[in-house]
């Protein structure tokens, strides 16, 4: 099979990355978690390019990638705002928190606003189920939620 | 160096995104700049449990208990309490309105609490293994290297009566064994650390707070089955519990705790993360050692089971975080000490994430056997806003509920399955007179849906099946012959499933039919929602006794459905009404009715 190029650039730590972990059993998702550090989500051409230094095949790495709901297969947007509808945020509001996202963005879950400022996803549980309901964007980690609080994080976020 | 003051401040995932950083960092900066920073020593630890109050900062040798701590108030903890001597009154847990309690024996919240597995969340740095060590940490690793043989760890473990935190219950002490007598160069343990109930995080915690403990009973067990390789298998949505881990391995590395010749011993021993990527089924054992072989994370069946034929096909103990955080305390108390705690056939304690409807959210750990009762009403402090207690949910997706009848019961493996339900590993989720139960089994439902990896028919078609029933049901669309299906394709489901996913998804269904029939029934006949959660069952009106016409309804309905001149009582247009219960939690007059 002729190698096909690819139009993608890897960190020099990704590459160091994918080096060390090239050799060790069970290293696919660990290296597909550290592409998705870098870019975002898993691009196609860098999923080619996995298979080019590692020889693994890419019908492998897509069966994975598509397997696991962390993997993303598109670009998300510049702040990625997740909402919490594990049990404990859901039984206290976690779907009002959506709808209002809906309102305020005019986005639903798994989008992203047209000027790729923000995406919203849903997720299962982040582990602070005692300050329900829970959102967290960019990481950062809003508790005890109130609807009314969101606008002043989103402009928060969209400054940064 | 002897410091006056110790100053612990909680860095659990929880307190941290509520600016536990902020608050450590000013504490530093106030001891600096108030010249007491030779006296002090701040220290971040793991989870204190007490959630709800959180952030939570405590101040030792007075044992004050500060809760709900701001950035801001680090100047005046540092200028009262440190360099005055005098508590700051405003910060103590306010427990019935009226006296502040200083420490927290005092507080109910701990008084029926017993601290095992969390002994050292909340008392030391988790990230200084100086700490651990200090409280007995690695001792029983040496105990178990030089002082006993593999045979008398396994019959330790066994007289101690622990068995798995994870779910099952199985007793902890047979896994090893089995692995221990096969003969293979090869072997492996692995803890489970993937904690995919939606709704619980004790074993996050149980990491944040004391990474090291799961470290060492790791190490036990390797040495103890001879396995020199361990895995961790966490879930990425975990990042604080992922560093902590990964600070703690370095650091054992160097101590020689970790590594090649253990405490100078012949025993060699290392452990590595692999991350999961957000599927519920890999919380599942042979999903979870597919997923650590870097595979799709697809269930086997067993026999056989991973002791004998685990991970690449070798013996591999596998067990839960919690089970794994109990082991070190085992050895170094004995096993008598551990079986005197617990019921006849369930020993130790239990950790338990108490949320939902709840005043006071948590992580608890109390003894096996404790009433539900203690936990909801003098642990949980009863239910938020004086609302009715509905249910409570152990088990998570793979669980059912209990209610307030059975509220006597003691805590335990036995009890629990009983009811229908099972013990899982620690989610407790508190309902209140405003959840509908049908719409807590579809909750669940479409969860182990979304989670079905699809291998086996019975859960990848059943489940859809008994989803699509209940999306009828809470639609007000549903039959009576429904409720016999939903029966029958549960109970098939249960007998034909490859795992434990499937066999246990429609336990949520199941229970809450067993014991709530009634609100099915009203679903199903009057097409009522008492709950008020069905969205297509309510409707929303106007009392126009109780309408001022202040129009606040009117300006909150976000698609223009409500009208009526200023001071005069408000109507909805059925027609336009999205339900969204906007108007509902707007008026003041309690003028909207909800039917
Ligand atoms: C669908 C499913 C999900 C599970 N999720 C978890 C989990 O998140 N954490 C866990 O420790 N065990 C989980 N288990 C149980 C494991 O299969 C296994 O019993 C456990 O890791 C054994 O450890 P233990 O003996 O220490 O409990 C799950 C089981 C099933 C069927
Ligand atoms: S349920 Fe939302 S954080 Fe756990």
């Amino acid at each position: 099979m002729a190698v096909r190029e690819v139009d993608i650039d890897f960190s020099q730590d990704l590459l160091d990355y994918i080096e060390v972990w090239k050799e060790k059993p069970g290293n696919l998702i660990m290296m597909l978690h550290r592409i998705q550090e870098e870019f975002g989500y898993i691009p196609r051409e860098a999923a080619i390019k996995l298979t080019h230094l590692t020889g693994v095949p890419l019908a492998k790495v897509y069966g994975v990638v598509t397997f696991y709901h962390f993997f993303k297969l598109e670009k998300p947007g510049k702040h990625k705002i997740q909402v919490c509808m594990g049990t404990a945020c859901y039984l206290k509001g976690g779907e009002d928190l959506i709808q209002e996202l809906e309102n305020l963005l005019g986005i639903g879950v798994n989008q992203t606003t047209e000027d790729e400022e923000f995406s919203v996803e849903a997720v299962r549980c982040v582990g602070c189920c005692g300050l329900a309901p829970v959102i967290v964007v960019d990481g950062e980690v809003y508790g005890k939620l109130k609807k009314d609080q969101l606008p002043e994080i989103l402009a928060k976020h969209r400054g940064e | 160096m002897e410091f006056n003051h110790y100053i612990l401040v909680c860095g659990g995932t929880g307190c941290e995104s509520s600016k536990a950083d902020d608050i450590y960092r000013n504490l530093l900066k106030e001891c600096e700049a108030q010249g007491v920073k030779d006296s002090v020593q701040v220290v971040k630890t793991g989870c204190f449990g007490f959630c709800e109050q959180g952030p939570i900062v405590k101040i030792l040798p007075e044992e004050s208990f500060y809760v709900q701590v701001k950035p801001d108030d680090a100047r005046e903890l540092i200028a009262e309490h440190i360099v005055k001597g005098r508590q700051v009154e405003r910060l103590l847990y306010d427990q019935e309105k009226t006296r502040r309690l200083t420490g927290i024996e005092d507080i109910q919240f701990y008084q029926k609490q017993l601290r095992v597995v969390l002994r050292n969340c909340g008392v030391i740095n988790p990230e200084n293994i100086d700490e651990y060590i200090a409280r007995e940490g690695y001792a029983a690793l040496e105990k178990a290297i030089f002082e006993m043989t593999p045979d008398e760890v396994v019959e330790e473990l066994k007289t101690s009566g622990l068995r798995g935190r994870g779910g099952a219950g199985f007793p902890t002490w047979m896994k090893w064994k089995f692995t221990k007598q096969v003969q293979e160069e090869e072997k492996y343990i692995v803890c489970n650390a993937d904690e995919g109930d939606p709704g619980a995080y004790m074993d996050r915690s149980t990491l944040e707070g004391d990474p090291h403990n799961v470290l060492e009973a790791m190490a036990i067990a390797g040495h103890t089955v001879g396995a020199k390789q361990g895995y961790i298998y966490i879930r990425a949505e975990y990042p604080l519990a992922i560093n902590r881990l990964n600070k703690a391995i370095e650091q054992a590395l160097d101590y020689g705790l970790l590594g090649e010749n253990i405490l100078g011993s012949d025993f060699s021993f290392n452990i590595e993360l692999r991350l999961g990527a957000g599927a519920f089924v890999c919380g599942e054992e042979t999903a979870l050692l597919a997923s650590v072989e870097g595979e799709r994370g697809m269930p086997r069946p067993r026999p056989p089971f991973p002791a004998v034929k685990g991970l690449w096909n070798k013996p591999t103990v596998i067990n839960n975080v919690e089970t794994w955080a109990n082991i070190p305390v085992i050895l170094l108390r004995g096993a008598n000490w551990f079986s005197n705690i617990g019921t006849d056939k369930s020993k130790g304690t239990k950790v338990f994430a108490l949320t939902g409807k709840i005043n006071n959210s948590g992580l608890v750990e109390v003894p096996m056997g404790t009433p539900l009762r203690d936990i909801i009403n003098d642990i949980g402090g009863g239910i938020k806003d004086g609302k009715a207690f509905k249910a409570v949910q152990t088990g998570g997706p793979s669980g059912g509920v209990i209610t307030s009848e059975f509220l006597d019961t003691p805590i335990d493996y036995e009890h629990l399955q009983e009811l229908g339900s099972i013990m899982g590993s620690g989610g407790m989720i508190v309902m209140d007179e405003d959840d509908c139960m049908v719409d807590v089994a579809k909750f669940y439902l479409g969860f182990t849906v979304d989670e079905s990896c699809g291998k086996c028919a019975p859960c990848r078609v059943g489940g859809r099946k008994l989803l699509n029933i209940l999306e009828r049901i809470s639609k007000g669309q549903g039959s009576r012959q429904d409720l016999q299906k939903l029966k029958d394709i549960g109970e098939a489901m249960k007998r034909a499933a490859l795992c434990g996913l499937g066999q246990t998804a429609p336990n949520p269904i199941l229970s809450t039919m067993k014991y709530f029939e009634d609100e099915y029934l009203e679903h199903i006949d009057e097409q009522y929602c008492r709950a008020g959660k069905c969205k297509e069952l309510v409707t929303y009106t106007i009392n126009p006794e109780n309408c001022i016409g202040c129009g606040i309804c009117a300006r909150r309905c976000p698609v223009n459905a409500i009208s009526g001149e200023k001071r005069q009582p408000h109507e909805i247009d059925q027609a336009l009404c999205i339900k969204c219960g906007e108007c509902y939690n707007a008026c003041k007059f309690d003028a909207v009715i909800v039917k």
